[in-house]
């Protein structure tokens, strides 16, 4: 096809857009009538006059959504390895019970003793979340991980400011580091330094205590790392921030793989923030919604976004109400965080309880280990050491035969499973990043090891299958250049003729 | 060691063991021998497990000490609206294709996610009457939010403008995001002049108090001092009203809540994002485009993903990463199922009720309207008596009452009427109103 042909003569009939589809005069559900007198409406000037929407009716809808759903993978129909992101089964009672009308239909703004249950709710996982991760407060207000991050090094940034040293503004960040990171520091105005990982995969602690000095407001570090490995000179790392006068900040990713074997509040971070929808198991949607609840140290609990969920002791009954830190860096969204989710990730810690939860980050991490284990002859680590509970992977052996990592990944879309995270972490060759999750079976790890090394093997044999991938999904391929180059982001009415 | 059962886990005893052979260790705690000695295994202080039923029962305890909408009467508004949602909507959403996916990185197993993307920013833009729209963000306030630091991006000013009705709440997350980067936030009144060096006029429409603003007198007031016109949009009204890309608006973002969220007590929503194009490259979160594959095959991906934060770190042009895919599913497919009239139905029952409410209680000894103008389907009320007292007399009769309001209004309570409230329901908060006003 031409570069100026219109890509929707092309497409298929399950493929074409709600407008192309809309008829005018079909309606997909029926509302009541107005029950009480009319009010004329105000000038025309002021109203609307074309509304273009699309015109369907319900079977249509249902159709059109449910085949374009058979076009994705998911957790539920596929093995998704997708390193960094956790995609843990997630469990069907937690949205059940998220769906009761007494969650799903509260109004944020209804009045305290009419919330009593939601408030009750948010408490006790505020307390859940500081006894996992060993702080002392918690606001569930933030609305995802990069949202955590923001309130976490804004929390920093009001600390030193609250103590007249409002001239640190240095924070360091881990080369290995997702981008969020950096992207947030900058958003809270720092001035970010990246440090190095040595060849274990570890912070250079040596750059780390050189890049430690006056101007420094922090270090935002994950733990385990995104090259799945715990920072073995974790101590020394945290006593070196502090010595120079900074905070620590926990990137809280990667927490399916401490739940139980270890706290960050006891290796010295100062503020973190938890992804409910990787490690308590919430759904990951599609690409949201998620949530970023941020947990603090003594430090830097007055500094916590606002609302925070409080008990109001005067009261015998117990009687909760939504409260404002005293030092609050403020306000993150118009609310008081993803109630939905919230709801999930409360079912799940009450379905699993501490030993539950233990038992997750063990077999998290046991899978990891045994993938690695399986794989470790036909690919290259990253580091050759124990992992947590992802491995990476790097292709730099087979790109010698011509197949990158892309080709890899894109080839295991026609093993049936979803492709593990590429290309990062940045500091690693041709990096594939594989987290299974503690929800996988055995079988199901040994299928994709199985699948893992029969294209290692189509690497050296028959390259061009590989590089080609994938062969077997909707679509192959697709032209991302011609995207980038020329926008098309939105339907427009067809052109006439 | 056995390890405790949970029923998310399949991994056996004899599993276990297996995996530790093939590793090459003797048991799970080697695995984690990296922590240092001293902090390995806490006490994990949590409640004992609880099975699903006893979990059901829980929650559903928890639930019943909530008073939601659907109970009885309730006009509470002020940015999470009630509304009623077709059955379609939860029978799409809970597939577990769309519910389990994450972020389409692998174009060619998620074409599903990403063609109701693509028609999110389509229909977005539609309704606004904008040029263009990203794949959403997380609410209205911190996509406001976002927009005013996309203002300052694109003009290279530090100050921001915004009219007096706007949210507390919004501005509270402006001034959030904004204050780190010494960008001075002031307010003005309908017929102000903008101070030198605006980045933008932040005008939410209609206000908070649910009334419509004269857009074109403050798109004028934007564009005469070279700043931006940024709107932040209630999106039913948008069907209802002249929507505010007709207006000259330079970005329109909006809370999604009302297009077939439910209120969930305060989240997940979704922010919508417009602009226009001419400011593209400087908008932040996801875009999907539409494309070809090697075949020709009309396909859609991800695009102009050198703005984001994983590919330009601390030069991105914001630190988010998710779009709330889950929500902009929900919003396609309400306005796919409630199509160009039901839309139009719904802001017309909701304008059509709220003054037919408006005019009994403006009737009521005691009470007035203290704002002229043309409203939606919120608008101000001043009672004879503090509305917290109010509101505590009407929950005694079942009714949840309006938004307290008297920092603004002396005694102001602020109330919303939408489709789900029927006429029964609004005389009903009528005859409360007139009691609790003698009492």
């Amino acid at each position: 096809m031409t570069q100026d042909q219109d890509p929707r003569s092309l497409a298929t009939p399950d493929r074409q857009l709600l407008m192309d589809r809309s008829v005018p005069g079909r309606r997909g559900v029926r509302l009541p009538d107005l029950d009480v007198p009319a009010e004329p409406l105000p000038d025309a000037s002021l109203l609307r006059d074309d509304l273009p929407l699309p015109e369907l009716s319900q079977p249509e809808v249902v159709r059109y959504f449910t085949r374009l759903s058979q076009l994705n993978y998911s957790i539920d129909t596929q093995f998704y390895p997708l390193g960094s992101c956790t995609m843990k089964y997630n469990p069907k009672i937690n949205d059940q019970v998220a769906s009761l009308p007494g969650m799903a239909n509260l109004h944020p703004l209804a009045p305290p003793e009419a919330a009593q249950g939601a408030l009750k709710l948010m408490h006790r996982l505020q307390t859940y979340l500081c006894e996992a991760s060993g702080m002392s407060a918690a606001s569930l207000a933030t609305l995802a991980g990069a949202q955590g991050e923001l309130a976490g090094v804004l929390m920093i940034r009001a600390y030193h400011r609250s103590r007249d040293d409002a001239a640190r503004r240095v924070m360091l960040i881990p080369d290995s580091a997702h981008g969020t990171n950096p992207a947030s520091a900058a958003m809270a105005g720092f001035e970010v330094v990246s440090i190095p990982s040595d060849s274990r995969g570890n912070m250079d602690l040596a750059a780390l205590r050189k890049a430690a000095g006056p101007g420094l407001a922090g270090l935002m570090l994950t733990l385990p790392s995104t090259l799945g490995l715990f920072e073995t000179s974790i101590l020394e790392v945290c006593e070196a921030v502090h010595h120079a006068g900074g905070l620590v900040y926990g990137d809280g990713a990667n927490m399916n793989a401490l739940l139980g074997q270890a706290k960050f509040g006891d290796l010295g971070f100062d503020v973190i923030h938890i992804n409910l929808h990787k490690t308590f198991s919430t759904p990951h949607g599609g690409g949201g919604p998620g949530a970023g609840p941020v947990c603090a140290g003594p430090r830097l609990a007055p500094f916590l976004p606002a609302p925070v969920v409080e008990e109001d002791a005067s009261t015998s009954s117990g009687s909760y109400r939504l409260a404002t830190p005293p030092q609050s860096i403020g306000k993150v969204g118009a609310f008081h965080g993803n109630f939905g989710v919230l709801v999930r990730a409360y079912a799940y810690i009450r379905s699993l309880g501490g030993e539950g939860l233990r038992a997750v980050s063990e077999d998290a991490v046991l899978n990891a280990n045994y993938l690695q284990a399986r794989l470790r002859d036909d690919y290259d680590l990253a580091c050759e050491r124990l992992c947590m509970h992802e491995v990476v992977l790097s292709a730099n052996r087979q790109k010698k035969q011509g197949v990158k990592g892309l080709d890899i990944a894109k080839r295991l879309l026609d093993y049936g499973f979803h492709a593990p995270t590429m290309y990062f972490p940045l500091i690693v060759d041709e990096a594939l990043m594989i987290e299974p999750t503690e929800t996988e079976s055995k079988e199901t790890l040994d299928a994709f090891a199985d699948a893992m090394l029969s294209i290692a093997k189509e690497a050296e044999e028959t390259p061009d299958v590989v590089r080609n991938a994938p062969h077997t999904t909707s679509v192959s391929r697709l032209d991302e250049a011609r995207a980038a180059r020329q926008p098309d982001l939105r339907w427009r009415p067809r052109p006439l003729g | 060691m056995t390890t405790p059962y949970t029923p998310y886990t399949p991994n056996t005893d004899a599993d276990r063991q297996a995996m530790l052979k093939a590793i090459g260790v003797s048991s799970v705690a080697d695995l984690f021998q990296d922590i240092p000695a001293a902090y390995r295994r806490p006490p994990l202080d949590l409640p004992s497990p609880l099975s699903e039923l006893e979990l059901r029962r829980e929650l559903e305890a928890l639930a019943a000490q909530n008073r939601h909408a659907g109970m009885g009467p309730s006009f509470l508004g002020a940015g999470a609206y009630n509304h009623f949602v077709p059955a379609v909507s939860q029978a799409i959403i809970s597939r577990g294709e769309f519910l389990t996916a994450y972020t389409p990185y692998q174009a060619e197993v998620s074409q599903g996610t990403l063609q109701v993307t693509y028609e999110l920013q389509s229909l977005t833009c539609q309704l606004l009457d904008m040029e263009v729209a990203n794949a959403g963000m997380y609410e209205g306030a911190s996509a406001l939010a976002e927009a005013a630091l996309m203002a300052c991006r694109v003009t290279h000013r530090y100050r921001v403008a915004y009219r007096d009705t706007l949210s507390p709440a919004y501005r509270a997350v402006v001034a959030t995001y904004t204050a780190p980067h010494g960008i001075g936030l002031y307010p003005v009144g309908p017929r102000d002049a903008l101070k030198p060096d605006t980045a933008c006029l932040i005008v939410q429409h209609p206000n908070f108090f649910g009334y419509l603003e004269d857009l074109a007198i403050l798109g004028k007031t934007a564009h005469d001092a070279g700043a931006l016109l940024v709107v932040s949009a209630d999106p039913t009204a948008a069907a209802l009203f002249k929507a505010p890309g007709g207006y000259g608006a330079d970005i329109v973002t909006a809370e999604g809540q009302p297009l077939g969220i439910p209120l969930s007590f305060g989240g997940p929503y979704i922010g919508l994002f417009t602009c226009k194009s001419q400011y593209l490259r400087q908008m932040p979160g996801r875009i999907v485009g539409r494309t070809v594959d090697t075949q020709g095959r009309t396909a859609y991906v991800l695009t102009l993903q050198t703005r984001e934060q994983h590919i330009r770190r601390e030069r991105a042009t914001s630190n988010i990463c998710t779009s709330e895919a889950l929500l902009g599913l929900m919003v396609v497919v309400y306005l796919a199922t409630l199509g160009k009239q039901g839309l139009r139905q719904v802001a017309e029952l909701g304008y059509h009720k709220a003054h037919y409410a408006a005019s009994l209680i403006g009737k009521l000894p005691g009470y007035n309207l203290p704002i002229q103008g043309t409203f939606f389907q919120e608008f101000a009320v001043q009672c004879p008596r503090p509305p917290r007292e109010i509101n505590a007399a009407l929950l005694e009769r079942g009714i949840i009452g309006g938004l307290d309001i008297s920092d603004a209004y002396p005694n102001g309570m602020l109330l919303c009427v939408t489709e789900m409230n029927t006429r029964e329901e609004i005389e009903a908060l009528v005859k409360g109103l007139a009691e609790i006003a003698g009492e």
